[in-house]
C-alpha cells in the first residue's frame, strides 16, 4: 500500500480543521470514544454543531485562541492507500511550519473562503507550495453554502486565482478547483446535489485518483547518502563492511559502478541488502545496506552516486532561503549547513535579494532576512558538498541551517 | 537468525496480500540508523507493549548482520503485568541487545516520589522521576520511544526529533522545524533527544506489520481468561496493586489488552481474539480508540500534553 502526504494551509477561519475533522468523519477515521468526547467538548463551548475543528487543535494554546498553530499530522486511509495530513497554521507569523509541514508533502490544499475569495495568505500559501514544488495543488473553495451555492462565485474565485497562479507556476504542476462546504460535508467524499452544475470529482476522489510522485524520484540522478557503515565484528561476519542508508533518489542495481564521493574512488555494486533478503535492484527512498565488491575507503557523510552521473561539487552555494528564527540572518553570519546527512561551516557572503510573497515584488541586497521572510543569499562553505539544484532534484537539493551555539534549525534552502 | 520475527508465525492472509505501507518501515529504519550515528549514548525505551516490540525489531533489521547498538532501557513500575516481564527477558536475549531495568519503587524507597492514594492510584506518573534519574545515570543523550503521533492530539504535535531540557520537559513553542528527511540531534549538554522512529505509524499500522513480519507477542494481547471487575464501565484486571471498593466484585471473563501500560491504567475488552488476524478485525470494527482505554488519558483533555511538558515522553 502507498503512502500519500498532504499538507493543508488556510486562513484562521478558513474552516481548515472542519475540513480535516470532516473527512476523518466521513472516512469513519473517527472512534465512537472520540465523537462523544467531541460531542461534549462542542457542547461546552455553547455550540449546537459537531466542532470537528476540536480534532486537531491538540496544545491548550491552540484550544484557547482557536487556531493552529504547530504543525499536527493526522492520518487516514481508504482501500487505495494511507493518507498523511501535515496540517499547517495558516498566519503569516507561523508560515516556518507551514514550510515545515509542506516539505514532504506531494499535495498542497488551500482553503478559500468562498465570501472573501482570494485574499493574502492564498497567494502565500501558493507561492510556499511552488518554492517546495509541490507537484499538485488542490485549490478548496469552501464554505460554497454561505454564496447559495453559486457557480458563478466559484469561477470567479478560480479565475482570480489563476491569474495569480500564472506567475509563479512551474511547469508540470497541476492546480485543481473543487467546490466544498465542510460544514455539511458537500462534495468532500462524494458529489451532492447542491452544486448539480459541477462536473468534477469530489475532493476525496481527486485525492484519490492523484498518481505516486515517488516513480518521479526514482527518475532522477542516484544518490546513495551513507548513514552508517555495518560492521558487525563476529565470527560469522569477519570481513563484513556493508554501507546502510536510504536511497535519495533514482535507482541502484548489483553491478552498477560508482563513484564514491568525496574521495572519487570508484567501485562496483556488489550487493543490495534488506535485512535478511538480497535485492538485485533498489529505488528512491528504500533503506538498505549495499556492499561494494572492492575495498574502497567509505564512511558517514559520504555519497555513492552512479559513474557519469555526478552531482556538482560546490565551495560557494546560491540558494532561496526562508528563514526560520527570530533572530534576523544578516550578511557575515556563520551556521551549519546540513545537506541531507552531511554537514559543514558555512558562512553568510551576501544577502543578494528580499522576496515580498504578497506582491512577488524583489528587493536587491536587504540587510538582513528576518523571520518568516523568503530571500535569495550566497554562503561559502568549509568543505565541499555535492549537490543537485533543487529543481532538478530535490531529494538532494535542499538544506537546513542550524545556529552554532542554540542548535536550533533556523533556515532551510533551495540550491539554485 | 533469532527466533524473533519467525516466518512460521506469519498467517497465510499475510503472505497473500500484504497491505502493511513499506515505505514506513524505510522511514524509521533511517531514523535509527541516524540516532546510531548522531549520539553518542543512545537507548530504546523498552515498555514490553507492541510499540517498543515493534522499535526492537526495526533496529534489529536497521543494523543487521550487526548487533543493535543501544540498550533496552525498562522503567518497571512493580505494576507491570507479570507476562511483559517475562517476554521483555525473552527477547533481550533473543536478539542479544542489553537490558537495563530501573525500578520506580526505588526512587519511592529514595523519597523521591510519592506512591498516590486511593481509588485510582497509579504508578504511571512517577515512573517520570526514574526515567530521568536513569537518563542522568547512564548518560543517554537520545532515548528511542515508540509514541505516535495518531495516539493522542498532543502527541500528533511532536516531532521525530523531540528536543528536552535538563529536566527533561517538552517546549510545544520551541519545537525545531524537521524539514524534509534532515534530522537535527545536535544538543547542548545536559539537554537530551527524545527519539520516535513510528510516528507516522497507526494502530492498524503496527499490528499489520506485526502479522506481516512474524513478530511474537506478550500472551496479555490475546484472548485468554482472568479475573476482571468493573469500574467505571470498563474492565480492570483483578490484581493486589488496584484499590477495589468493596461493591467492585472480580469475576472471571474472557479479555485481552489493546495496549499494555500497568495493571492500574490499563483497561481489558471481552474478546475472542485468538489470532492476529481476530485481533486486526476486532480493530478495524473497533468504537473504542486504544487509549480510550488508558486512565492516565481521562484525567483531562489536556492530560497527556501536560505530562509530556513535565517529562514523560
Amino acid at each position: 500500500m502507498d503512502i500519500l502526504r498532504i499538507a493543508t494551509a488556510g486562513s484562521v477561519d478558513d474552516g481548515k480543521s472542519t475540513l480535516i475533522g470532516r473527512l476523518l468523519y466521513e472516512t469513519q477515521s473517527i472512534t465512537r470514544d472520540k465523537l462523544e468526547a467531541l460531542e461534549a467538548a462542542s457542547k461546552r463551548k455553547g455550540l449546537d454543531f459537531l466542532d470537528l475543528s476540536l480534532l486537531t487543535d491538540g496544545l491548550i494554546a491552540e484550544r484557547e485562541q482557536g487556531i493552529t498553530i504547530d504543525v499536527a499530522h493526522i492520518y487516514f486511509s481508504t482501500p487505495t492507500r494511507k493518507y498523511i495530513i501535515a496540517d499547517t497554521p495558516g498566519h503569516f507569523e507561523y508560515t516556518r511550519n507551514m514550510v515545515t509541514g509542506a516539505s514532504n508533502a506531494k499535495v498542497s490544499l488551500i482553503l478559500v473562503d468562498a465570501r472573501h475569495g482570494v485574499v493574502e495568505q492564498t497567494f502565500r500559501h501558493f507561492f510556499i507550495s511552488s518554492m517546495l514544488r509541490i507537484p499538485k495543488v488542490i485549490v478548496c473553495v469552501n464554505k460554497m453554502d454561505l454564496v447559495g451555492y453559486s457557480e458563478e462565485r466559484f469561477q470567479q474565485i478560480k479565475q482570480e486565482f489563476q491569474d495569480i497562479a500564472t506567475k509563479i507556476q512551474f511547469s508540470g504542476q497541476e492546480i485543481e478547483f473543487v467546490p466544498i462546504s465542510s460544514l455539511y460535508g458537500v462534495n468532500i467524499t462524494k458529489k451532492s446535489d447542491e452544486i448539480g452544475w459541477y462536473s468534477g470529482a469530489s475532493l476525496l476522489e481527486t485525492l484519490e485518483r492523484f498518481d505516486d510522485q515517488i516513480k518521479a524520484d526514482s527518475s532522477h540522478a542516484a544518490r546513495f547518502p551513507v548513514q552508517y557503515v555495518v560492521r558487525p565484528k563476529t565470527e560469522e561476519y569477519h570481513d563484513y563492511r556493508g554501507y546502510a542508508g536510504r536511497v535519495a533518489s533514482g535507482t541502484f542495481s548489483v553491478g552498477d559502478e560508482i563513484v564514491v564521493l568525496p574521495t572519487g574512488q570508484r567501485s562496483k555494486i556488489s550487493s543490495i541488502e534488506k535485512f535478511d533478503q538480497s535485492l538485485q535492484q533498489v529505488h528512491a527512498r528504500e533503506s538498505v545496506v549495499i556492499s561494494l565488491e572492492t575495498d574502497v575507503d567509505v564512511s558517514r557523510g559520504n555519497m555513492l552516486v552512479k559513474a557519469g552521473e555526478e552531482p556538482a561539487q560546490l565551495r560557494e552555494i546560491s540558494a532561496q532561503v526562508c528563514w526560520l528564527d527570530y533572530q534576523a540572518l544578516t550578511p557575515g553570519k556563520t551556521l551549519l549547513l546540513q545537506h541531507g546527512i552531511n554537514d559543514t561551516k558555512a558562512k553568510v557572503l551576501a544577502l543578494d535579494e528580499l522576496v515580498n510573497v504578497q506582491t512577488l515584488e524583489r528587493s536587491e541586497n536587504p540587510a538582513q532576512l528576518k523571520l518568516n521572510e523568503i530571500g535569495g543569499i550566497r554562503l561559502k562553505i568549509a568543505k565541499p558538498i555535492f549537490a543537485d539544484t533543487y529543481q532538478e532534484n530535490p531529494s538532494n537539493g535542499a538544506f537546513i541551517l542550524i545556529d552554532e551555539f542554540s542548535h536550533a534549525t533556523v533556515g532551510v534552502g533551495f540550491m539554485n | 537468525m533469532s527466533s524473533f520475527g519467525d516466518k512460521s508465525l506469519i498467517p497465510a492472509s499475510a503472505l497473500e496480500n500484504p497491505i502493511f505501507p513499506r515505505e514506513l518501515e524505510d522511514e524509521a529504519i533511517y531514523i535509527m540508523r541516524e540516532v546510531a550515528a548522531q549520539f553518542e549514548r543512545p537507548a530504546i525505551l523498552f515498555s514490553g507493549g507492541k510499540d517498543s516490540i515493534t522499535l526492537v525489531r526495526l533496529a534489529q533489521k536497521a543494523f543487521y548482520p550487526g548487533k543493535i547498538p543501544f540498550p533496552l532501557v525498562h522503567v518497571d513500575t512493580g505494576h507491570n503485568f507479570p507476562e511483559t516481564i517475562a517476554y521483555r527477558d525473552w527477547l533481550a536475549k533473543e536478539v542479544g541487545a542489553e537490558l537495563i531495568v530501573r525500578y520506580v519503587q526505588d526512587s519511592i524507597s529514595q523519597g523521591k516520589v510519592q506512591e498516590e492514594t486511593g481509588k485510582y492510584a497509579s504508578r504511571n506518573a512517577l515512573q517520570t522521576v526514574t526515567l530521568l534519574d536513569a537518563i542522568e545515570e547512564f548518560k543517554f543523550d537520545a532515548c528511542i520511544g515508540g509514541a505516535r503521533r495518531d495516539e493522542e492530539k498532543a502527541r500528533a504535535k511532536e516531532r521525530i526529533f523531540s528536543v528536552r531540557d535538563d529536566f527533561g520537559q517538552w517546549d510545544a513553542k520551541r519545537q525545531r522545524p524537521e524539514l524534509f528527511d534532515m534530522l537535527n540531534g545536535r544538543i547542548s549538554v545536559g539537554e537530551n533527544v527524545r527519539v520516535f522512529p513510528i510516528s507516522n505509524w497507526t494502530e492498524l499500522d503496527v499490528w499489520n506489520y506485526i502479522k506481516e513480519e512474524g513478530i511474537p507477542l506478550p500472551s496479555i494481547y490475546f484472548s485468554h481468561q482472568r479475573p476482571v471487575f468493573e469500574r467505571d464501565g470498563m474492565l480492570w484486571a483483578d490484581s493486589e496493586f488496584i484499590n477495589k471498593d468493596t461493591d467492585e466484585i472480580p469475576y472471571e471473563a474472557t479479555v485481552r489488552f489493546r495496549t499494555v501500560g500497568d495493571m492500574t491504567c490499563t483497561a481489558a475488552v471481552l474478546s475472542e481474539a485468538t489470532e492476529l488476524d481476530d485481533i486486526i478485525g476486532e480493530i478495524l470494527s473497533a468504537e473504542i480508540s486504544e487509549r480510550g482505554a488508558r486512565m492516565d488519558d481521562k484525567r483531562s483533555e489536556a492530560a497527556m500534553e501536560k505530562r509530556k511538558q513535565q517529562g514523560y515522553f
